[in-house]
């Protein structure tokens, strides 16, 4: 079975593990992801006031080209794109007035066709969990994860329904069926900081903080997330935690495609671990996931 | 049809027991139709109803499907702006709506069909099994103080618990105990049977079954009142029901209440501590049109304040938060009370919505913004009230549907004309008064009943005199 796949740009680059890691694991669990030639930016952010519609002509001319080559369904890894191909699928689906001044604008004929599926609700919804359980060769057995949602992979709910907004399980269900045992922390939704890293890195920093901390005073060994920009926040901004609270012990954050490769039995030596900011190794190693 | 029978009334110096105003129809049937008329719901919009008309003459059923009337208000502590004891004011009301001469009481009933034309109604009802023959039962509670099952209590909600033979609470009228089925030891396994054995008047018949009558009436009054919005399952961010110690409105209720299970202390749910921080959640479920209930639930602000007023009572040296959007106290004497609340009290009012509640160790941490400060604030309390949502009581919908009555978005009965003619809906002789009509006050509710009485009794008089006319 095979998938059509758009990456996106930072998974081609910051975030490649993230892509490495997902594609490998299709083809371990009989799905081939086949990247969609000659695509382009998603657009990066859906825009928030109606009249604004040259950015969507990205992602509405990716839609279109996945139509085109015969497709009725386009996988997403990156919960930024996921969210903006999605949210632009239900304007070309929805709003017949916004649809033609952007399909007449890029003079393609798109409306709406292709369902955006994002990795996490292929594997639920096409693979099925049940399957996935039998797939997994080295169970995450005694790994306490932490499932960080973030925004974009939730929200706006009616538009995106993935889960449920307020608490949602497909991650959480993921996990228990790689072996692995989720714990629930009531940060699993908040906002990790997301922009604010640019221009306000007390604010990021702030926020990644009270997440990690949440995580880890519910017993997490790991936090796994979708999102490139979730990632690198609650990655990259540890140090900076630890300078104003020495108390704080760091967390490896890795990406759920890593997590699912290595219940895979795909080698740990390709899966990117070395560009974590907190390498997690050594605690894979301690809990003998990773020889 | 039309000739105008002797009306039967209350005797001077004739015995009036709680005995004859159950179950026997024969009074009920001895007058014309056009003098009888089905109240359904039984709290105090129609118990105000049923008295009214019985006073005036009319024969009346009131019909409730629960086994005791009372409705909502006997579950109320104490009630605003003057924090009288709703017990107190009550009590006297369902015990005359069981006394009354004119007013039959019908519990354990549901409204299964409607036929017939206004003035000339059948309805037919449906008498649930209750496990007890009620015309021997005295009402003597040895039943219930025998009976080794317990479970989670209807009437004192999350804060009490209940045997499996029960009445509602302790002032119940008709006092009459019933079985919850699905707790019965015999009914379920077999054994046990202690309720049979210790009555002493053998009342308990187990192999009791559901029956069915029909009641010929000229009009029909529905006051089936409100529910709480099922925020333990629509809301995930409040706890969705997981905390224990997030509780509900009417909840609180039963805590604040000096007959409620604690005897007024109000304490934690789940260890039985005094409550030190307390704090209290308004419009949760209410004016959210995207994702809950569009409207306001128009009570929540004034019990909101009271349940602030009555906790500092108890507990003098407790803080209180209040997350309000606006407050909205539009009733008599009602903006005094809050701003009394306000001065008097030291109760905290926080302009804004809580985002979200979660347990950490023993406390309760509510995240929520300030929006007159713009700061996001936390709060670790010890226990939350949420003021959910008030919504039409389960199965008004079907029973809007056997009467021919219209229902709103929301669910609520729709009125004829929303400010001429409230009362009425677009069929004669069918009238709708308090909560399942819109959310309202006690005062309003009772006004309604009221007025639902009055009209009834300008309808019946018109087919009156049509009927004598037609002679």
């Amino acid at each position: 079975m095979k998938y059509p796949y758009f990456p996106g740009c930072t998974l081609y680059t910051k975030a490649k593990k993230l892509d490495d890691a997902g594609r490998e694991c299709s083809l371990k669990l009989g799905f081939e992801l086949e990247e969609l030639p000659d695509w382009t930016c998603c657009g990066a952010t859906f825009p928030l006031v109606n009249d604004q519609h040259i950015t969507m002509s990205g992602p509405t001319r990716i839609l279109a080209d996945t139509k085109d080559q015969g497709n009725d369904k386009l996988v997403t890894l990156c919960s930024v794109c996921f969210n903006v191909l999605k949210r632009t699928n239900n304007v070309m689906l929805n709003d017949e007035e916004r649809r033609a001044k952007i399909t007449d604008f890029i003079e393609r004929d798109y409306h709406g066709e292709v369902e955006v599926l994002h990795y996490l609700q292929l594997l639920r919804d096409e693979i099925g969990f049940e399957t996935l359980k039998e797939k997994v060769v080295k169970p995450l057995t005694g790994l306490k994860v932490a499932c960080y949602y973030g925004c974009l992979l939730l929200r706006p709910v009616k538009e995106i329904g993935l889960d449920v907004m307020e608490n949602p399980t497909i991650f959480e269900d993921f996990i228990r069926a790689l072996g692995g045992e989720p714990v629930e922390f009531p940060y699993k939704v908040e906002c990790c900081g997301a922009f604010q890293a640019v221009h306000s890195m007390d604010t990021a920093t702030r926020c990644s903080r009270d997440i990690l901390r949440s995580a880890k005073n519910n017993g997490a060994d790991v936090v796994i997330t979708t999102c490139p920009l979730c990632q690198f926040n609650l990655d990259d901004r540890q140090p900076e935690i630890q300078k104003s609270d020495t108390a704080f012990s760091s967390i490896p954050v890795v990406y759920f495609t890593q997590l699912l490769a290595l219940a895979l039995d795909l080698s740990a030596d390709d899966l990117g671990f070395e560009r974590n900011l907190i390498d997690p190794l050594p605690l894979l190693k301690e809990k003998g996931i990773v020889a | 049809m039309g000739e105008i029978v002797e009306l039967t009334g209350l005797k001077d110096g004739e015995p009036v027991t709680c005995a004859c105003a159950l179950g026997d129809l024969s009074d009920f049937e001895s007058v014309p139709v056009d003098r009888r008329v089905m109240v359904i719901g039984g709290g105090i919009t129609g118990i105000t109803s049923a008295i009214d008309l019985g006073n005036a003459g009319y024969q009346v059923m009131l019909v409730d499907r629960l086994p005791s009337v009372g409705g909502r208000m006997l579950q109320l502590s104490e009630t605003f702006p003057t924090l009288d004891c709703a017990q107190c004011t009550l009590t006297p009301r369902t015990v005359e709506s069981g006394q009354h001469p004119k007013v039959t009481l019908k519990t354990s009933c549901e409204v299964e069909e409607l036929k017939g034309e206004p003035g000339d109604y059948r309805v037919r009802i449906r008498q649930k099994v209750t496990y007890v023959d009620w015309n021997k039962c005295t009402g003597c509670g040895t039943c219930i103080q025998k009976c080794p099952s317990q479970g989670v209590s209807l009437f004192e909600r999350d804060a009490g618990r209940m045997t499996a033979i029960y009445t509602l609470s302790p002032q119940a009228v008709p006092n009459k105990p019933l079985i919850d089925v699905d707790r019965c030891r015999y009914l379920q396994l077999g054994k046990c049977g202690v309720c049979a054995k210790s009555c002493p008047v053998g009342a308990i018949d187990y192999e009791q079954e559901e029956s069915f009558f029909e009641a010929q009436v000229g009009a029909i009054i529905v006051a089936t009142g409100f529910d709480i919005y099922d925020w333990k399952n629509k809301m995930p961010e409040y706890g969705g029901g997981q905390i224990t110690d997030v509780i509900d409105g009417l909840t609180m209720e039963r805590y604040l209440s000096a007959s409620g299970p604690t005897a007024g202390a109000v304490v934690r749910p789940s260890d039985g501590k005094v409550v030190k921080e307390i704090v209290f959640i308004q419009c949760v479920g209410s004016r959210n049109p995207e994702f809950h209930k569009s409207y306001c639930s128009r009570v929540c602000c004034m019990y909101t304040a009271k349940h602030a007023r009555l906790y500092k009572h108890k507990v003098h040296d407790g803080q209180v938060y209040v997350f309000y959007i606006d407050i909205r106290s539009t009733g008599k004497g009602y903006e005094q009370f809050i701003q009394q609340s306000v001065s008097e009290e030291e109760i905290v009012y926080v302009r804004g919505r809580a985002a979200r509640i979660y347990q950490e160790g023993e406390k309760i941490i509510v995240q929520g913004s300030d929006t007159l400060s713009g700061r996001k604030i936390e709060i670790a309390a010890d226990m939350v009230v949420v003021a959910a949502a008030m919504v039409p009581n389960e199965g008004a919908q079907e029973l809007a549907d056997i009467l021919g009555i219209k229902c709103n978005d929301d669910g609520f009965f729709l009125e004829d004309n929303y400010k001429l003619s409230p009362i009425e809906t677009g069929g004669d002789g069918i009238y709708i008064a308090g909560c399942c009509q819109g959310i309202k006050d006690i005062a309003d509710s009772s006004a309604q009943g009221s007025a639902a009485a009055s009209k009834v009794q300008v309808f019946l008089s018109s087919v009156r005199r049509q009927n004598q006319e037609a002679v």
